[in-house]
């Protein structure tokens, strides 16, 4: 089959690789039929996730339909379904629990041994994202093999078109699980620094669960555009003192809740992020969370801090007096996908959410090297990217063109 | 070995995560090899597994085989470091059925070793503390013990994986693999990658 592979720093090419194959009883196989290129894996098209290695198949946002079932799956052949990146046994303490990223189970015994060392507990598994998560092949590929088949997959109507149901996957539960995590009270006013995919589902989430105001953070006029069409205020923060502006726009007190849907590769060229990103190159530190930073000085005291945001190791600078003096709470975490999915299906099929207004770009597998230069450099026209294996090379097409004016 | 009251080890902590002095005190010139993990399972259940011990080569991934030779002994042949196999004769010397096995290698065998696997009961509703502790004298010494690591064939690293297996298969009923496609020439979609 085809497949997009990570072979370096800016280095994804397409190789034909071997098909998957079912190993175990409850492994199922999907023919992949959308399959979107997510921010995160714009972390390993930089090279800032260890662990990946040359020839690694990249995707973790993925459909499709099934085409072959081990013994256990509970899934049947000609089920149209979303896979979450994460993958969950749905048996061990944390699946229980429903912490389903935490899973105790699905980093394989040999490469759990990785993350243990450098998190002090082993991480759960996750399609296309480097060995420290299990190693397993992504699904930016015409074929997926899904272990656990029974736990993760849900089934969605075969009418419902891929684009409206393919970001159950990953960054809508992400979205949704940010602004869960800032616990909302009437009255809220929460910003979030990040208007890209999971920004947006965010600011989308925050006002469903209650938020009284949405204030949006980015650089990028389209981003912020959409932002606004979400009944989001808006910072372009080349324009203003962020800090500044938030603060007087909550009459001093500060938002609420602050959200980071940027992660360990802020932009912007103020000095800490200078800073960071020289020793980041210098391979001194692996993070730059200048957005965290500024996060936590323009929260309210007692406020919610949340992270949907990637990071990878050690901080520099990291603000821990201010969290403590301010008596801020953080909650982050990769997503409990499973936990979310079936609730967030009913919302989309209700039209309580919209799911599609973000995607700019469909291409084919072969189109996937210029599609992740594009999503790389430039983020104001390619807002999401949805790769579709029926499509032919060459093939691309441009659902949504962006004006260059100010929002 | 006789001790004052200064040198007594207060923690309430098994044997194999002491350090310096206490675990001198305690362990000994033996080498010391321990491992919890929680699992979702019943004592009762996970006991009567392992007390087939023809079934652990199913997760414990260096050891090829177990043959029954009668009640109390078994032979297990093992993967050692360089492709040389090591054969040991194992005598079950406790058995507290639903809590303990214990066992040691006969003579004749190729490694002087003992083994102890225990089961207690987690917190309620979290199934069982399983402990295996192996205490063991390395083939060659320091240096055989540092080319078995370099190998993943260290008794540290082998008894974590092979304690995580056990509870991938207790728990899920199968033994998590990644195997699956890559670029990579050297690999196969049905063999795990490492």
């Amino acid at each position: 089959m085809r497949a997009v592979t990570w072979h370096g720093r800016h280095d994804v090419r397409v190789d034909t690789v071997p098909d998957p194959e079912i190993v175990n009883p409850r492994d199922a196989i999907i023919r992949i039929t959308s399959t979107a290129i997510c921010g995160s894996d714009l972390h390993l098209y930089d090279g800032y996730i260890p662990g990946m290695r040359a020839g690694d198949i990249l995707g973790h946002e993925n459909m499709g339909e099934v085409v072959e079932v081990g013994p256990k799956s509970t899934l049947k052949k000609g089920d149209k379904v979303v896979i979450p990146f994460t993958v969950s046994c749905g048996q061990c303490f944390f699946c229980q629990k429903q912490q389903f990223s935490a899973c105790d189970n699905s980093n394989p015994a040999e490469t759990a041994d990785a993350s243990e060392i450098m998190m002090g507990h082993p991480m759960g598994g996750a399609f296309g994202y480097a060995h420290l998560t299990g190693g397993y092949a992504g699904g930016q590929a015409e074929y997926l093999r899904v272990p656990y088949s029974d736990i993760g997959p849900l089934v969605v109507p075969d009418e419902v078109e891929d684009d409206k149901v393919v970001f159950l996957s990953d960054i809508l539960p992400t979205g949704w699980m940010a602004a869960e995590n800032c616990d909302i009270e009437p009255g809220d006013t929460v910003a979030v620094w990040g208007c890209g995919p999971v920004g947006l589902f965010a600011i989308q989430s925050a006002f469903i669960l209650g938020a009284h105001r949405v204030i949006a953070i980015d650089h990028f006029p389209t981003r912020l555009e959409l932002a606004k069409q979400l009944g989001a205020d808006i910072l372009d923060y080349n324009e203003v003192d962020v800090r500044a502006a938030l603060a007087e726009m909550t009459g001093g007190i500060g938002p609420d809740a602050v959200i980071d849907c940027v992660g360990m590769e802020s932009h912007g060229m103020s000095i800490d992020n200078i800073s960071d990103t020289v020793k980041a190159h210098l391979f001194l530190g692996t993070e730059r969370p200048h957005a965290l930073r500024q996060a936590i000085l323009a929260c309210r005291k007692g406020g919610r801090v949340s992270v949907p945001g990637v990071y990878g190791g050690f901080a520099d600078k990291f603000p821990l007096g201010q969290m403590m003096e301010k008596g801020l709470t953080l909650k982050q975490g990769q997503t409990h996908v499973q936990k979310y999915t079936r609730k967030l299906l009913d919302m989309i099929m209700e039209g309580k959410i919209d799911t599609t207004f973000l995607i700019s770009h469909h291409a084919s597998l072969e189109d996937a090297p210029d599609m992740y230069r594009h999503w790389h450099d430039e983020q104001n026209e390619y807002t999401k990217i949805v790769l579709k294996p029926g499509l032919e090379k060459g093939e691309v097409e441009t659902l949504k063109e962006f004006e260059h004016e100010p929002a | 070995m006789q001790t004052t009251d200064d040198d007594e080890v207060i923690s309430d902590a098994p044997p194999h995560v002491l350090r310096g002095d206490a675990a001198k005190q305690v362990q000994g010139d033996e080498d010391f090899v321990g491992r919890t993990v929680t699992v979702g399972r019943p004592r009762r259940e996970l006991y009567d597994f392992w007390l087939q011990f023809e079934r652990l080569p199913q997760f414990m991934d260096n050891l090829q085989s177990v043959e029954k030779l009668d009640d109390q002994r078994s032979r297990w042949r093992i993967k050692g470091p360089g492709g040389k196999d090591i054969e040991l004769i194992n005598r079950l010397v406790e058995d507290v059925p639903g809590e303990k096995l214990a066992w040691e290698s006969e003579e004749g065998s190729d490694l002087d070793t003992s083994g102890l696997i225990e089961f207690t009961d987690a917190p309620p509703g979290r199934g069982t503390y399983v402990r295996f502790v192996m205490a063991y004298d390395p083939p060659g010494g320091a240096i055989g013990r540092g080319i078995a690591k370099l190998l993943q064939r260290e008794p540290t690293i082998q008894a974590r994986r092979d304690l995580r297996r056990f509870k991938e298969l207790m728990e899920t009923g199968e033994v998590t693999t990644n195997a699956s496609p890559s670029a990579r020439s050297s690999e196969t979609p049905t063999e795990p990658r490492v």
